[in-house]
């Protein structure tokens, strides 16, 4: 049974470098009745994790629980003793991390890992073994009875959190603290741990606490929300009503700055007819040479001069594969790539310095795209050295400029990036990208690491660039919201081949590939009750496995709700030409399809807008 | 109230202290080279009117040695020796062995196979064997001796410099210098060097140490610094005779080795980096 979980008054101090101790939770109070579920939400660094540690009486290192009442189902957790700690933790609460892959033994199988924790705790191997495999039943995980004996680089990053989710439920434990654990993982994937981990909680009436970033997800799992946001506790209430009637203006702003596949697009001037400034005709890459593993096939594209093309797919679908293919980082061993009508040599190292001026990449990560020992200053200055041949004030001048550009303070170019935020980070990068003076960006993932407010500013910023200075954009996201929120035309990848492309109003008028109907039902909706509105997944399916397909049928096979079985699997898939002006990979006509989609044509009708 | 959760911070203080300590008889020892000819009391050939092997005396505070010599003198024109050699030889050893193993790192592929089986190859010659040949067929002469050490050590420079590198090369930013189109030298010396220049600095310390070590090692054996000059180690060897009458000329050159080599340690340990780099 849950218990009852009462904070009052935390306060949480993290001690400086300097020594000095500041708070970083201010007086947050909230309580959980037995059985709720109550979601923590907040930006990076708005202590939301540090709250939910809290509840299991730990501060990590260099912080201290400073004062406040913690209660979990009376018991109170900051009159515990270390020696208490071990029957307390793991027994009455447990913990689910956000990243299932580092938080496993290699080394060990999946059931010695999770029954481990029940045996110290006084279970018998044999009552552990019986109880996990009615866990891994319970989170619907494929081959439940065997499925221990496999080790976790052998699951998927998805499986692999619901095998989590079974170690911290071994115990029952009356309080499970959930960080963040879907956010790692792909939109498709992320459905079917979300239901899971809620069959899970609700079958066994704990109390949870979800800690997340994510309105729609939080709006799927939580009874009461409570915002966060520098520490300090912004708005609590039920769900519903922090959905429909937000009464702090920063919740209003968290939804204002959630993206939604209703959300009209962005208007944008449609870009006018002139020779495309990149093409791209039948590529393929593989990794190891051309006899090796195949990542990318048949690829054409066309972007015109402003436009956006957006490429979407899952993790593995080779979208990024298609970003380094581009720009030449890795050579491509079959097709053409043309830029402005030349033919590009595919290594970057046989491309002239004014063909790589004018294609420029984004990286996701601005951490590890921006070189740490390096100062802003210095990390902008390079490119206008490299490509410009510019020098001295006229260089000082451009950076400032560059940073202006991407609504930085000019002063932010002594700093290092360490120094700098997230979004910040980001901004740089964009910057750097935009001092070659390119014709074409390629923005690989360049809003999925950040938060959401930060990536709303972020695409506002590229909408902006993209209308001031012309640029093209192949914009690369896992986010089908995002995507249709600043593309023109939508490309949607699964394992290296395109199986749709056309434009954005093609995409939202249907009909749709069945991998992109998969997608777009996918991504959480700002609604309670989404969830238990979804049909269940195809049979027989496992989210985030590509089939390897040896002949040219089709590698969506698997999990495609409208398959045919006996033709899709052994024929050769078709590509059609549909009426709306797309290209699409499947075996199914048009019509059936049509008939067949849901998602997205259902959006377009609640959502209504014009189509360009 | 329980307090469980705070743990006292690192006693920081504590942990730099002997960093420090080392630091400053580093710098002795260099200031000792530098200033040789200044501070010390007599010229290093000169014979005193003491004897031979004499204890300590006011004229001669750390004795004299198997020809009269004041050993002061002698020790602190030796450490001159040890110093300047060690120094250049590991400066040789980490600026070509760091250079050669980002550029492994960079270029992957057919440099980074012949650059890595060679260094492997080196590395199992075991150092004062391979020196001995050296000298036997080169004779011992200074610049001989450094090239012999900085070429011992280039292979364990090479290695640290090239994992260090590998990790810094899978990072974005150099895909970002790449699709820019840099070229090599760009990205090693600009885009990696600065980020692993930390534990390069402490391998090359650890470098020093070990050249001194076999500077000493070929001097007592005879190979080193030839006679009439003498470095610490061939201090040790000229007077071992002075062990049976327990002359300090024997004693101290040992004890200035063990200083060096010591305190070296402790100022990369406690001021440089926290991990411990390991040949």
């Amino acid at each position: 049974m849950g218990a009852q979980v009462e904070v009052a008054g935390l306060c949480i101090a993290a001690r400086r470098a300097s020594g000095a101790e500041a708070d970083i939770v201010h007086d947050v109070s909230f309580s959980a009745a037995a059985g709720e579920v109550v979601a923590l939400i907040g930006e990076s660094g708005s202590g939301k994790t540090t709250t939910a540690l809290a509840l299991l009486g730990y501060a990590r290192p260099g912080c201290r629980i400073r004062a406040g009442r913690i209660h979990v189902g009376g018991t109170d957790v900051r009159a515990l003793r270390p020696a208490d700690m071990p029957g307390f933790r793991g027994r009455r609460v447990s913990y689910i991390a956000q990243s299932a892959a580092a938080a496993f033994n290699p080394a060990h199988t999946l059931m010695q890992q999770v029954t481990e924790g029940a045996i110290i705790r006084g279970l018998s191997p044999r009552a552990a073994h019986i109880k996990a495999v009615g866990l891994f039943h319970s989170l619907a995980l494929p081959d439940p009875d065997r499925i221990g004996r496999r080790y976790p680089h052998q699951v998927s990053g998805g499986q692999l959190q619901r095998v989590m989710a079974a170690m911290a439920l071994m115990t029952d434990p009356e309080l499970v603290v959930l960080d963040e654990p879907t956010t790692a993982l792909d939109v498709t994937t992320q459905v079917e741990v979300l239901r899971a981990f809620r069959a899970a909680v609700r079958e066994r009436g704990a109390t949870a606490v979800y800690v997340s970033h994510d309105l729609a997800v939080v709006a799927q799992m939580a009874d009461q929300i409570v915002v966060l946001r520098g520490g300090r506790v912004q708005e609590i209430g039920a769900t519903a009503r922090i959905l429909s009637a937000p009464e702090n203006p920063y919740t209003q702003s968290l939804l204002d700055a959630a993206p939604s596949i209703h959300t009209p697009p962005t208007a944008a001037k449609p870009p006018k007819p002139a020779p495309p400034v990149l093409e791209a005709d039948a590529l393929a890459a593989s990794y190891g040479g051309p006899v090796g593993v195949p990542v990318l096939r048949e690829i054409g594209l066309r972007l015109l001069p402003g436009a956006v093309l957006g490429v979407i797919g899952e993790s593995g679908s080779g979208k990024s594969t298609l970003a380094r293919v581009l720009t030449g980082l890795l050579p491509a061993h079959g097709g053409t790539v043309r830029l402005s009508g030349t033919v590009l040599p595919p290594a970057a190292a046989d491309r002239t310095a004014d063909q790589l001026r004018q294609m420029q990449i984004v990286f996701q990560m601005a951490d590890t795209a921006l070189n740490p020992a390096h100062s802003v200053g210095r990390l902008l200055a390079r490119p206008l050295t490299f490509y410009h041949r510019m020098g001295g004030a006229a260089r000082e001048r451009r950076v400032a400029e560059l940073l202006d550009m991407v609504r930085l303070p000019a002063n932010l170019a002594t700093r290092r990036p360490a120094e700098l935020s997230g979004g910040q980070k980001q901004r740089v990068n964009l910057a750097r990208a935009l001092a070659a003076d390119p014709a074409l960006l390629i923005c690989d993932e360049v809003t999925s690491a950040l938060d959401t407010v930060v990536a709303a500013a972020v695409l506002d910023l590229l909408a902006e660039l993209r209308r001031e200075l012309g640029l093209a954009m192949v914009f690369i996201s896992h986010d089908l919201a995002t995507v249709r929120s600043i593309a023109d035309d939508v490309m949607i990848m699964y394992a290296g081949r395109a199986v749709q492309y056309g434009s954005r109003a093609a995409l939202a008028r249907g009909p749709i590939h069945p991998y992109a109907d998969l997608l777009a039902a996918s991504v959480p909706e700002l609604r309670t009750g989404w969830l238990d509105g979804l049909p269940p997944a195809t049979e027989g399916t496992s989210p985030g496995a590509a089939r390897v397909v040896a002949n040219e049928s089709c590698a969506f096979f698997d999990r495609c709700p409208v398959r045919l079985p006996g033709l899709c699997d052994t024929t050769p898939t078709p590509t059609q030409t549909l009426s709306t002006g797309a290209t699409i990979r499947c075996t199914q006509p048009e019509a059936e399809l049509l008939r067949l989609g849901s998602a997205i044509t259902s959006a377009k009708a609640t959502s209504a807008q014009p189509v360009t | 109230m329980s307090d469980t959760a705070l743990r006292p911070a690192r006693f920081r203080y504590g942990a730099v202290l002997p960093g420090w300590i080392g630091l400053a008889v580093v710098v002795f020892w260099l200031a000792v080279a530098l200033l040789a000819p200044i501070i010390a009391p007599h010229p290093a050939g000169a014979i005193l009117r003491v004897g031979t092997l004499a204890p300590a005396s006011a004229a001669a505070p750390f004795g004299t040695d198997f020809l009269g010599r004041d050993m002061l003198s002698r020790v602190i024109y030796g450490a001159r020796y040890t110093v300047g050699l060690s120094l250049l030889a590991a400066i040789c050893a980490s600026a070509i062995g760091s250079v050669l193993g980002i550029l492994a790192a960079v270029r992957g592929g057919w440099t980074d196979g012949v650059l890595s089986r060679t260094s492997d190859a080196l590395i199992s010659l075991p150092h004062l064997m391979f020196a001995l040949v050296i000298v036997a067929a080169l004779g011992s002469s200074l610049p001989v001796l450094v090239g012999l050490v900085a070429f011992s050590y280039i292979p364990g420079a090479f290695r640290i410099a090239r994992s260090l590198a590998a990790n810094v090369n899978a990072m974005d930013f150099i895909q970002v210098a790449r699709a820019r189109g840099e070229g090599t030298p760009y990205i090693v010396l600009h885009e990696i060097l600065p980020n692993i220049l930390l534990p390069v600095l402490t391998d090359f310390g650890l470098r020093f140490v070990f050249s001194v070590l076999l500077l000493s090692g070929l001097s007592f054996l005879g190979l080193g610094v030839q006679p009439p000059n003498a470095d610490l180690g061939a201090l040790v060897r000229e007077n071992i005779e002075g062990i049976y009458d327990a002359a300090p000329a024997v004693i101290v050159p040992a004890i200035a080795i063990a200083t060096l080599t010591i305190a070296v340690n402790l100022a990369i340990d406690g001021l440089l980096g926290r991990s411990r780099l390991t040949d």
